[in-house]
Order: C-alpha cells, then sequence, then structure tokens
C-alpha cells in the first residue's frame, strides 16, 4: 500500500487544513468501500474526488458530510474529530447530485431552510437570502416551486441553500451530472467563479475527467476505494503516477515493455513491436514498466526520424471536432491514438509510417505485474519486423 | 385519439351497468321524501320523516357514538399507521418483513373472524365491551390501511432530500415535521379518509365490540330494518350519502391541492 507521503501532490499546501482524513476506512459488510484514504484540504482550495463509479468517491464524501459512520481511521473537521457529531451539527454543506430541493416549498424557503433552522432573526434571513438570490442570479424567483424551475436553475437553489449558511467547506457530488453539456460547462465556469469570489472551501466529487481538470486546484483521482495520486491538473495529467491514472485522464498510449540502458541519461525500452527511448532518469536496468504518451504528442512521419522511430501502418482518421485522430496500427496488433491538428498532413489509411516522440514527452509508469515478463518471451521482435516489412514489401 | 363511432350495444351495457349502481341509492333517496309510509309507491312529497328521525333520541345516540368512534379512531390510526410507515421505510432491522406482511392479515382476513377474535380477547382479560372497546376494534383494522397508503406515498420519494434537511441543520424531529410530514401528507389523507370510511359503516366488527350504550348507526339501522324498512331510515341514509359525499369531495379537494404544491 503506497503511503501518504507518496502520494501527497508536490503543490505546497497551505498551513490551513480545514478537512483532515486519516486512514479512513468504510466497509459494507465484507465489501471495502474505501480502503485507508488520507487526505488534506486546505481552506478556500477546490478539491475534486476524481474516479470511475464505484471507487468510493461518494461514500468518502458523505463521510465528510456525516451521513455515513467511518469504519476506521479520523475524520478533522477544523481539526475537531467529527465522529460523533452528527450532519446537522457540522460546519459543512451539501449540494446534492439530484439537487433534493424540497418540493413543497418555494425557492425563498429552500433557501432559507437551514437559517430558520439556526433561529436567524427574519431581518437577517431576509437580507442574507436575497444577497444569495443576486449572487446565483435567481432574483425575482423566489415565490417559484421547485417543479416550476429548469435544471440549471435548481441547481443554483441547490447552491444557494448551501452557500446561505456560510459554511467552511461545501461539498458536492456529482452537482452537474443531470444538466446537458452546454449549461454543464456554463455552470462549471459559474461555480469556480462562485468558488474564489467566496474563498470557501469546495470538495466536488465527479468522474468526468475533464470537468475535474478545468475547475479543480487538485485532484485525487480514486479507484478501487484508494487515492491513486493526488495533485494538481497539470500534474496528473502530464505526470500520472500510475497506469489507471493514465488512462482515466485524458487520452493515452499505454505501452508495456522493458528498460536497456542507451547512454546520455536516456533508456531503451524495448517492447513487442519495437524500441522507443525516454528519459531514464529513475529507471533501472532491466525494469519492466509501463510509458504512457499522450496523443497529441506522438509524433508520424513518413521518413525515420534520428533517435527512434517505430513502424506502423495508419488504420483510420477518426474526425472529433477540433482535431482529427489518427489510429495507427504497430506490428503486435496494438493501435496507438495520435492527435492531429487541422493543418498536420493527414497520411492515407495502409501507409506505412514511423511513429515517435520527445523523450521527455513519455511518462514512465513504474510496476510490479509479472505479466510483463511474457514481453520478453513474445520479443521475438526482429522476427516480426522481418515478417511485417516483407508482407509489406509484398504489397508495395 | 381518434373518435369512437356510436356502438349501441357499448352504451346499452354503460347504462346498465350504472343503473344497477345507483339505483338503489335513488330508490332510498326518493322514498325518505314519500307521504306513504310504505315504499311501494310514491304519494306524495314531505319532510316529516327527516323530522321524526331527529326527534329519535335513540338514533341521535347513535349517530353520536358513530360519529365519535370514527373520528377517534381514525385520529389512532393515523397516528400510529404514519409512524409505522415512516419506521418500515427508514430503517432496516430483523424480521421486518414479517413485520410488514403481517400488517396485510387484518386487511385479508374475514371481518367475522376479526370480530369473534376481538371478542374472545376483551372477555378473556375481562374488559366489558363499551365504546373504548369498539374505538381499539376499528383501529385494529383501520391501521393497516393508513400504513400501506402512507408507504406507497413514501416509497416514491428521495430520500436525500431528508439528508438534505439534516444537512441544514435540521435535528430528527424538525426534519420530519418540516419535510417528511408535509411531503407524505397526502398520502396521510387520504389514509385517514380510508379509515374514517371503513370505521363509519362497519358493521360486523362493530356488532361484537360495541357496548350495551355504544351501538353504532349502521347496527342502529340494522336492528331497525328487522322490524321492516321505515322511511326515517330511509331519511337518515339520504342524510348519510350527502354527507359521505361531501367527505369525499372535501378531501378531494385537499389532495389535489397538496399533490400540485408538492409537484
Amino acid at each position: 500500500m503506497k503511503k501518504y507521503s507518496d502520494i501527497k501532490g508536490d503543490t505546497p499546501v497551505k498551513d490551513n487544513i480545514v478537512v483532515r482524513l486519516t486512514d479512513v476506512d468504510k466497509n459494507y459488510g465484507d465489501n471495502r468501500i474505501v480502503k485507508k484514504i488520507s487526505l488534506d484540504v486546505s481552506e478556500g482550495e477546490f478539491l475534486t474526488l476524481l474516479g470511475p463509479s464505484g471507487c468510493g468517491k461518494t461514500t468518502t464524501l458523505r463521510m465528510i458530510a456525516g451521513f455515513e459512520t467511518v469504519t476506521a481511521g479520523t475524520i478533522l473537521l477544523h481539526g475537531e474529530d467529527v465522529k460523533d457529531k452528527k450532519p446537522n451539527e457540522r460546519d459543512v454543506n451539501t449540494v446534492f447530485q439530484n439537487y433534493a430541493l424540497f418540493p413543497h416549498m418555494n425557492v425563498r424557503d429552500n433557501i432559507s431552510f437551514g437559517l430558520v433552522e439556526k433561529k436567524t432573526p427574519k431581518a437577517e434571513i431576509k437580507k442574507r437570502v436575497s444577497e444569495m438570490l443576486k449572487l446565483v442570479r435567481l432574483e425575482g424567483m423566489e415565490r417559484r416551486m421547485p417543479s416550476q424551475l429548469s435544471g440549471g436553475q435548481k441547481q443554483r437553489v441547490a447552491i444557494a441553500r448551501a452557500l446561505v449558511n456560510r459554511p467552511s467547506v461545501l461539498l458536492l457530488d456529482e452537482p452537474l451530472g443531470a444538466l446537458d453539456l452546454k449549461l454543464r460547462k456554463q455552470m462549471q465556469s459559474e461555480l469556480k467563479h462562485l468558488q474564489q469570489r467566496l474563498g470557501i472551501t469546495f470538495i466536488y466529487v465527479t468522474h468526468d475527467q475533464e470537468e475535474a481538470l478545468t475547475m479543480s486546484d487538485r485532484i485525487a483521482v480514486m479507484n478501487d476505494g484508494v487515492i491513486e495520486q493526488i495533485g494538481t491538473p497539470r500534474e496528473v495529467y502530464d505526470t500520472p503516477k500510475t497506469k489507471f491514472v493514465a488512462d482515466f485522464i485524458g487520452e493515452s498510449n499505454i505501452i508495456e515493455g522493458y528498460s536497456q540502458n542507451s547512454g546520455d541519461g536516456l533508456m531503451d525500452i524495448i517492447f513487442e513491436s519495437g524500441k522507443a527511448v525516454v528519459n531514464g532518469k529513475g529507471i533501472d536496468i532491466d525494469e519492466m514498466l509501463y510509458i504512457c504518451i499522450r496523443p497529441e504528442n506522438l509524433r508520424i512521419t513518413r521518413e525515420p526520424v534520428p533517435g527512434f522511430s517505430i513502424k506502423g501502418r495508419v488504420k483510420e482518421h477518426v474526425f472529433v471536432g477540433s482535431s482529427t485522430k489518427t489510429i495507427i496500427e504497430l506490428v503486435n496488433g496494438q493501435e496507438l491514438k495520435a492527435a492531429r491538428t487541422p493543418d498536420a498532413e493527414l497520411f492515407n489509411i495502409g501507409e506505412r509510417v514511423n511513429v515517435s516522440w520527445l523523450p521527455e514527452r513519455a511518462v514512465v509508469l513504474h510496476t510490479k505485474e509479472d505479466k510483463l515478463y511474457d514481453v520478453i518471451e513474445n520479443n521475438s521482435a526482429s522476427e516480426m519486423f522481418k515478417s511485417f516489412m516483407r508482407e509489406d514489401g509484398g504489397n508495395a | 385519439m381518434k373518435k369512437r363511432e356510436f356502438k349501441p350495444l357499448s352504451v346499452l351495457y354503460a347504462c346498465l351497468a350504472y343503473t344497477f349502481l345507483y339505483l338503489p341509492i335513488i330508490v332510498v333517496i326518493v322514498f325518505s321524501f314519500n307521504t306513504s309510509k310504505r315504499n311501494i309507491t310514491f304519494e306524495g312529497f314531505t319532510f316529516e320523516w327527516y323530522a321524526e328521525m331527529l326527534e329519535n333520541e335513540q338514533l341521535m345516540q347513535s349517530f353520536y357514538n358513530t360519529l365519535i368512534v370514527a373520528f377517534v379512531s381514525t385520529a389512532i390510526s393515523v397516528f400510529i399507521g404514519t409512524l409505522c410507515a415512516v419506521g418500515l421505510h427508514r430503517f432496516e432491522f430483523k424480521l421486518k418483513q414479517l413485520i410488514s406482511d403481517s400488517l396485510y392479515i387484518p386487511i385479508v382476513i374475514p371481518e367475522l373472524v376479526m370480530g369473534i377474535g376481538l371478542l374472545v380477547f376483551f372477555s378473556s382479560i375481562n374488559v366489558e365491551t363499551s365504546i373504548y372497546t369498539l374505538i381499539i376494534s376499528h383501529v385494529t383494522f383501520s391501521m393497516p390501511f393508513v400504513v400501506i397508503t402512507v408507504r406507497s406515498r413514501i416509497a416514491g420519494f428521495d430520500k436525500s432530500i431528508e439528508e438534505a434537511a439534516r444537512d441544514l441543520g435540521a435535528n430528527e424531529l424538525s426534519t420530519f415535521m418540516r419535510v417528511t410530514l408535509p411531503m407524505i401528507a397526502p398520502g396521510v389523507v387520504s389514509g385517514g379518509m380510508l379509515a374514517l370510511t371503513l370505521s363509519l359503516d362497519d358493521v360486523v366488527v362493530s356488532y361484537f365490540t360495541a357496548g350495551p350504550d355504544s351501538t353504532t348507526l349502521p347496527l342502529k339501522i340494522l336492528g331497525m330494518v328487522k322490524k321492516g324498512v321505515s322511511p326515517d331510515v330511509n331519511a337518515l341514509s339520504t342524510l348519510m350519502i350527502v354527507g359521505t359525499i361531501a367527505v369525499m369531495v372535501f378531501s378531494q379537494l385537499i389532495q389535489r391541492k397538496m399533490e400540485k404544491k408538492n409537484g
């Protein structure tokens, strides 16, 4: 198991820790949903818990809110253990996935619910509710019932209803999941601006990696109950630490191989379809590893380039709007995705090309998985090469 | 939708069905204004029987009994039944299935068996039948209906709405009063109306569990009919029909208003 210090992001964390999770476990019977999670969230931070469904992100959020008990470990809010505190006694508020507005109350009553509970004076309630309505741009909608609101408006009411209590932490559980793409984009930037303006700590749960990348100060990527990596959006995108992170965030080409020294601080990686060069820092000779290259970092050329090039054939072009994705098939059948800008030359389908990348663009993922040893056994690479070339030559 | 063509057979069928449903009721209403004492021919219009009915002290006493039993037993049923439904919805516990299924037993077993059972029970613990045993008995058979209607209302709603209330600082009681209860109110009202109706016209269970001084209206009418249907029974029945319709319309109005509000 990874130590906390290993997975903590490289960003300097401010001293003001608002939420601290230490070795938190959550079991349902024999089912371990959350496994020894440790996490610090500092004041004013926008932290996203990102992961596929069932990875434990929502459960983690619900434990912070107090809806789920912790099986083991501690949760501190402002340095205070909240184990025995009920949801209504915690200084956090939640925006629920499906808004969970009170259907029998109008917008005003929904927003003032928390203030009425706290027996805030009437004049104060009135003032703060109208402040909130202004903040989420719902002025004039006070008397509307939730059933008369659109998805985006319901979302705003849910946010206003939580923020009016001035919580020190706002928990958001996939709040934009039910909105259509355009509205979601708009709400993303609205939420981000709101958070920056108010300086409230946000803990945001989503399975949408793009959403996480655009909004967060830091992202904690979760998989199967553990935090695989935590860092700024750029860190988790550019330097993923595990294969899962590389795969889940953005698109990646992942190649498995083993290392051989090639001098100059570089390392050769031998894999089924050829040889590639990466930065050798931190790699042992004969180490089994994955290399991860983003589609936008793949270069496709007709002629081999100095350094290294991998032989492949253009399989298809996929138009994705802002760019075209070219799928290249390697000798062993593995497919690599390369993003092509509109200006770049599109090769013919079936054409033989060379694939390469700048060594510093490749991210090396260390692993202890045994199956990589198969690569060595299968690496009659030269044999495959020859047959590949022969076949190709025959066609020409 | 396509406009249906005229089908004489369907129309005849519908007419017969409605005649069968409403003719007996119309007959009762018409004969309640009949000057003749016999329910065979209509001889003239009169309010005589209504006046006679109001002077009949025994009849009026049983009418009060019926109202008291109905309203008290409904109030108790609604209270216990609503709590029961909320509890069954919210908590998981051992034997939950058994407890929830056993609620259906009072609904499915023959009323006669239930009446005898209650009578045997009261006499075995040496309690004399009175208006109190009558109320308890009515609660016994009407409470399950409240539980069922309230549960079906609760089953449809999102648990996170109650969680949101807790999250916003409301404790258990406040969450129930401000969020849960208003949301299940339509179910509570219709459960209550069902309980009220069941209690108002119950004969079988009341027959066994009513004390000598707590005869209800249905029991009283049953007794009177033994000596032949007199016009004052018709008058009474007419009033009951009017009363029932009024209650029904009222409850529908309330429910529609609440559902509109809840969306």
